[in-house]
């Protein structure tokens, strides 16, 4: 095996999984405090347009994540509102999210479309010029440096915090969570904000740091993607980490091995993260284990 | 439900009273945001008005437009009936023009009154089969059919792309990939110099046969029975398991159809970008319409009409034709906010 | 033990509890002294659960006045009654079954700090623990703990929240007997630490074994409170039921030559069935059923009546024995297969269990008739009308609007609806699970009225009640269930409080050989 390729890919899936991992672990804290959001495609796409807008109009990528991150939790307040607030249907209230985040994603992206930006710089790492092997390998935007630390930030904050144990329990059963005394509305309206800001993010990363262009729909079905690997994560922040990395390098290994002329389709290969969480969820269907937050399964994932 | 005429029609008056509040409302709040994007959104409302009710080729692509949305609506609202949740109309949409399309490339020599019929079958039997992997799992009690369903719609069109991209590669266009053009015979037929295709038939007859099953016939009585209580369907002896496989399967269907009429209808050959998100639509109609066949034809048109107004902002205003998913989106915002306990109708 | 003078942790006096018409609650004196047990006896509905409650603050009482440690205070919800340290564990568990042990602990302290001080929790827990014999991992799901530990989860909760007395609401009922001795030692080992316990049971075993004064309550009163080196079976017995000797309603025929005169329509040959989560299961039952007589079933519901009735209907197979309907091997049929030979059922909840509430009645009447009433795809609605309104005028029910939606009638209206489909085919075997649960009394009599026709008709009944009049007025036969076995049998000689109540909540028939 060519060494070049190995790094290719695991470059690749390292930039890849990246946006994967911010996403889906937004979802995580979502889907903990038991709401689905099929909407996330739309939140990220809303993050890449308003990143991508923000970085052209003042000139700084950092300022462009900051808006995607504060796009996206605006965003995701609708769909807080509608579901927290108003008790909405989760499927219906996120599809209709999405549809909203293709729109305004395409309305906010237009007038960047073809332009140049300045992307979120790679960082230098000591020791390694620019080029060689080792920099290819290491040298990456801060978005990265900061995916695995924000991941187990998320996981402390989910188990071992107190907030994080009314998430929990609010995720489980909303009415033992008002028993105990916690205000169950007020913590899905917190976890939606974290969860919008780092689909914001998620989408960024992709316009500001990946491709550095705008195009429509150009997350191409990583929400999806991200929904599914909340639940082959089993909810856990940190096997989301090794999710991203098997997700994102599935796009990778499969641009590194077309390169290299070996006869893999690329299409087959897109569909394995799909069917891994199908056949993760049978196993667990078949094995009668219950990993998902009880009051989520409700509508999405129990089968009573 | 049996109501008489008086009560029915006032009940359907206020329903469009309040239906007709929440358009304005979202053609508001979809204005302002156009305006604030430098766009004239009044004009582009009466260009749309004019060029679908004054003009015969602009009410015929409405049509065109309604025919997919009526077909997943039923895939959705069939299944909702007995409790189950279709989201996946737009995987077995794929699926179904899947298995047209390897009828129509196989079978290229036989005479359109037996191809057609037998595309329409296998266009059937694809979105069902489709459909029914989600049906298994869930009689099972392995996988809630939400997430199955949602699961699989990202499966199929990359098989879809597979075949285009591998053995059904058309070799005249060798940039652009996509399926060899289908033979006249597979070609679903349209009426009147317009591009409204059989497919409206389909559509209608779903719609129809959906509505007299529940309305009129036992089974839907049974389905109702499960839907609304469905410890008590057991209870009384309702094959549930049954029924769960025969539903997702018919509703695999027609959603099936839906694709074969894109296929055989509209693009002529198999292409990777089959559906601007038909399945999902869909699903919000059904939701919207409670369920109910007369509201499936309401809901599809107003959506169909919706898509007109982007065709319009993106020819006479060039603004991208996904911008109009905005107005969809507050549609459905309002309604989703002003029902504070669940969805529209029963 | 304390002193007698000293004032006791709890005490409640004159509280009066009404639900409408239903006094629940007439308690002139109940006290709770520290570091003693005090048991709270009585059967099911003598208001032993409300009095808990009202303790527990999920009640507030119409009268009365509640002292801790002889300051008069006010309950006015559970967390009133947690502030003054009073703890309760229900017969449901409220553990969070996904969470471990550890989190559920820590949800319920007050005051938690933001960041969870994770080895204090422990720390104290172990402590706790290893005092009082309740030792669990604390990291493992409580879900998937054996329900002797979700139960010791439970009282470790309310002690590390500051717990001084423990309320615990029929204990043992979900518990194996390895797993009572368990919670006897802890109850021990509290009492050695100076809590007050109310222990609320109607097993009079687990009472004389540990309890240090027995309060029986009959009809919402507290009839005697006893020290138990005072007491005797036969004493609480005749407090707990009453020591009248019931009325025999007249036989309606010979009782002894209707015996084997019919058809055996069900048998159970050695059935067994383990069923699902939360379920009872039923061990070795063995009875035969035959046309032309109820048979009751009696016992304190929760010991495996539902699983019975399913498992006869054919919701439930069994795992072992057979089942047997008018002597065809019924053990795998669907629950269509048993209904089409003419089985009957009428639930307690007719809402949830037996009607769709947005139908209407009369697509509610078509339900559960197989083919009968079809008409190629659609429904013989004429048909159907013709013989449910024969069905209503016979019963002499007065004919519903068939177009309502099930969910505007009344349970007393529903019942009825119910009843007239489920009798309309004349059917030959009536499983009745509670079916005057929760009616007027009109309805009631109406009910079991109906049962003797049925029977006199010569359909077989299986009447399985709580109601120990109802089941003496109607039965011809009694069996009782205990803990998903049949404990014994009774003719309408022995039909009596005082000979079945016990058999009910597991005293041994030969204790009163006295």
């Amino acid at each position: 095996m060519n060494p070049a390729l190995i790094v290719g890919v695991v470059a690749g899936s390292i930039m890849s999984g990246t946006s994967l991992l911010y996403a889906t672990l937004g979802e995580v804290v979502g889907e903990r405090a038991g709401i689905v959001n099929l909407g996330l495609e739309g939140i990220m796409l809303i993050g890449a347009a308003s990143g991508f807008a923000a970085t052209a109009l003042t000139g700084s990528p950092y300022l462009g994540i900051v808006a995607a991150a504060l796009a996206g939790a605006a965003a995701n307040m609708i769909f807080a509102y509608l579901v927290v607030g108003r008790h909405a249907n989760q499927l219906a209230t996120g599809l209709s999210l999405m549809f909203f985040g293709i729109g305004m994603s395409a309305l906010i992206g237009r007038p960047f479309v073809g332009v140049l930006i300045t992307g979120l710089p790679r960082l230098p790492v000591p020791g390694f010029a620019p080029g060689e092997v080792g920099a290819r390998l290491l040298s990456y935007d801060i978005l990265v440096y900061l995916a695995a630390p924000v991941s187990l930030f998320t996981w402390w904050l989910i188990f071992r915090t107190r907030w994080g144990l009314g998430l929990r329990t609010v995720g489980e059963s909303p009415a033992a969570a008002f028993a105990a005394g916690l205000n169950p509305q007020k913590l899905q309206y917190q976890a939606l904000t974290f969860a919008g800001a780092l689909g914001g993010i998620a989408g960024a990363h992709i316009s500001v740091a990946l491709t550095l262009t705008w195009a429509e729909g150009m997350t191409a079905g990583r929400g999806f993607i991200a929904i599914a690997l909340v639940i082959f994560a089993k909810w856990n922040p940190l096997w989301a980490i090794a999710g991203a990395l098997l997700f994102g390098g599935v796009e990778g290994l499969q641009l590194q091995l077309q390169a290299a002329g070996a006869d893999v389709s690329p299409f087959v290969m897109n569909m394995t993260p799909y069917l891994l969480t199908l056949l993760v969820l049978i196993v667990w269907g078949w094995s009668r284990q219950s990993v998902a937050p009880a009051a989520l399964g409700r509508n999405f994932v129990g089968v009573e | 439900m049996r109501l008489d005429g008086a009560t029915l029609w006032a009940c359907a008056s206020a329903r469009a009273k309040g239906f007709a509040f929440v358009t304005a409302a979202a053609l508001g709040v979809f204005a302002t945001l156009l305006v604030a994007a430098g766009k004239d959104p009044l004009e582009a409302y009466i260009d749309t008005l004019t060029y679908v009710f004054g003009n015969a080729y602009g009410f015929s692509e409405l049509l065109v437009r309604m025919i997919p949305l009526m077909l997943t609506a039923v895939a959705a609202a069939l299944p909702a009936r007995i409790g189950l949740i279709n989201v996946g109309a737009e995987g077995q949409l794929y699926m179904g023009a899947w298995l047209a399309t390897a009828g129509a490339l196989a079978l290229p020599d036989l005479p359109a009154f037996v191809l057609l019929p037998l595309l329409t079958l296998l266009g059937f039997v694809g979105g069902g089969l489709w459909a029914l992997v989600a049906g298994v799992l869930r009689a099972l009690r392995l996988v809630n059919e939400t997430i199955s369903t949602l699961l699989l719609n990202y499966i199929a069109p990359l098989i879809v792309s597979y075949f285009i991209f591998g053995p059904w590669r058309s070799p005249e266009t060798a940039s652009y990939p996509q399926s060899p053009a289908f033979v006249e015979a597979a070609r679903l037929p349209t009426f009147f110099h317009s591009r409204v295709h059989f497919g409206l038939v389909y559509a209608l007859a779903s719609l129809v046969l959906y509505w007299l099953v529940m309305t009129r016939t036992r089974i839907g009585l049974d389905m109702r029975a499960i839907g609304g209580n469905p410890e008590a369907a057991q209870r009384l002896g309702i094959p549930i398991i049954r029924y769960i496989l025969t539903v997702m399967f018919i509703a695999g269907g027609v959603a099936g159809l839906a694709g074969m009429a894109e296929v055989t209808a509209i693009q002529g050959r198999l292409v990777s970008e089959l559906s601007p998100g038909y399945g999902f639509i869909g699903f919000l109609v059904s939701w919207l319409a409670g369920s109910s066949a007369a509201g499936i034809v309401t809901m599809s048109f107003l959506f169909a009409l919706i898509s007109s107004v982007g065709d319009i902002l993106q020819i006479t205003q060039g603004v991208p034709y996904a911008v109009v998913n905005i107005l969809m989106a507050v549609i459905l915002f309002i309604v989703l906010g002003r029902h504070s306990v669940g969805s529209v109708a029963r | 033990m304390t002193a007698e003078g000293e004032t006791p942790l709890l005490e409640a006096k004159g509280i009066v509890k009404r639900f409408g018409a239903l006094v629940a609650n007439e308690i002139s004196d109940f006290s709770v002294r520290g570091g003693e047990v005090l048991a709270l006896l009585g059967e099911n509905g003598a208001g032993k659960s409300t009095l808990a409650k009202i303790l527990y603050g999920y009640y507030t009482p119409d009268a009365g006045e509640i002292f801790v440690n002889g300051r008069q205070v006010e309950i006015a919800s559970p967390r009133d009654a947690r502030a003054l340290g009073i703890g309760m564990v229900f017969q449901n568990f409220t553990l969070i079954p996904a969470l471990s042990v550890f989190d559920n602990v820590a949800l319920f302290q007050k005051n938690l700090p933001a960041v969870v001080p994770r080895a204090e929790i422990l720390e104290r827990m172990r402590r706790y623990a290893g005092r009082f014999r309740l030792a669990v991992d604390p990291w493992m799901q409580a879900g998937q703990l054996a329900v002797g530990d979700q139960q010791k989860v439970e009282i470790l909760k309310q002690l590390l929240a500051g717990a001084r007395m423990l309320i615990l609401d029929e204990p043992t009922k979900v518990l194996a007997p390895q797993e009572s001795e368990g919670l006897f030692e802890t109850l021990a080992e509290l009492r050695a630490e100076g809590l007050g316990i109310v222990l609320i049971t109607h097993k009079l075993r687990e009472v004389l074994a540990c309890a240090d004064r027995i309060a029986v309550m009959r009809h919402g009163r507290v009839v005697g409170v006893v020290d138990r080196r005072e007491a005797k079976e036969e004493d609480l017995l005749a407090l707990m039921f009453g020591d009248k000797p019931m009325q025999l309603p007249p036989p309606l025929l010979d009782p002894a030559g209707r015996h084997d005169r019919g058809i055996r329509a069900l048998e159970l040959v050695d059935v067994s069935s383990s069923g699902g989560a939360g379920q009872t299961p039923l061990r070795n039952i063995s009875m035969k059923l035959q046309s032309g007589e109820i048979v009751g079933i009696a016992g304190v519901s929760g010991n495996g009546q539902r699983e019975f009735g399913d498992l006869i209907l054919g919701l439930q197979r069994p795992d072992a024995g057979i089942k047997l309907l008018w002597g065809e091997d019924a053990s795998r049929w669907s629950v269509a297969a048993v209904r089409d030979k003419g089985v009957a059922s009428v639930p307690d909840d007719p809402l949830a269990l037996a009607c769709v509430p947005g139908l209407t009645v009369r697509e509610n009447l078509v339900l559960g008739s197989g083919e009968r009433y079809s008409a190629g795809l659609g429904v013989d609605w004429r048909r159907l009308d013709a013989d449910m309104n024969r069905s209503f005028a016979r019963l002499g029910f007065p004919r519903p609007n068939l177009e309502a939606r099930a969910a505007t009638l009344s349970g007393g209206n529903l019942q009825r609806i119910v009843l007239a489909r489920e009798l309309a085919q004349q059917p030959r075997l009536i499983v009745a699970l509670y079916p005057t649960r929760g009616l007027d009394a009109r309805s009631t009599m109406m009910v079991r009225a109906l049962l003797r026709d049925m029977r006199d008709r010569g359909a077989a009944v299986l009447l399985i009640s709580e109601d120990l009049d109802e089941l003496f007025e109607v039965s011809d036969r009694l069996l009782v269930l205990f803990h998903g076995a049949i404990a014994a049998e009774f003719t309408p000689e022995d039909f009596r409080a005082d000979l079945v109540g016990p058999l009910m909540v597991g005293a041994t028939e030969q204790s009163d050989a006295a």
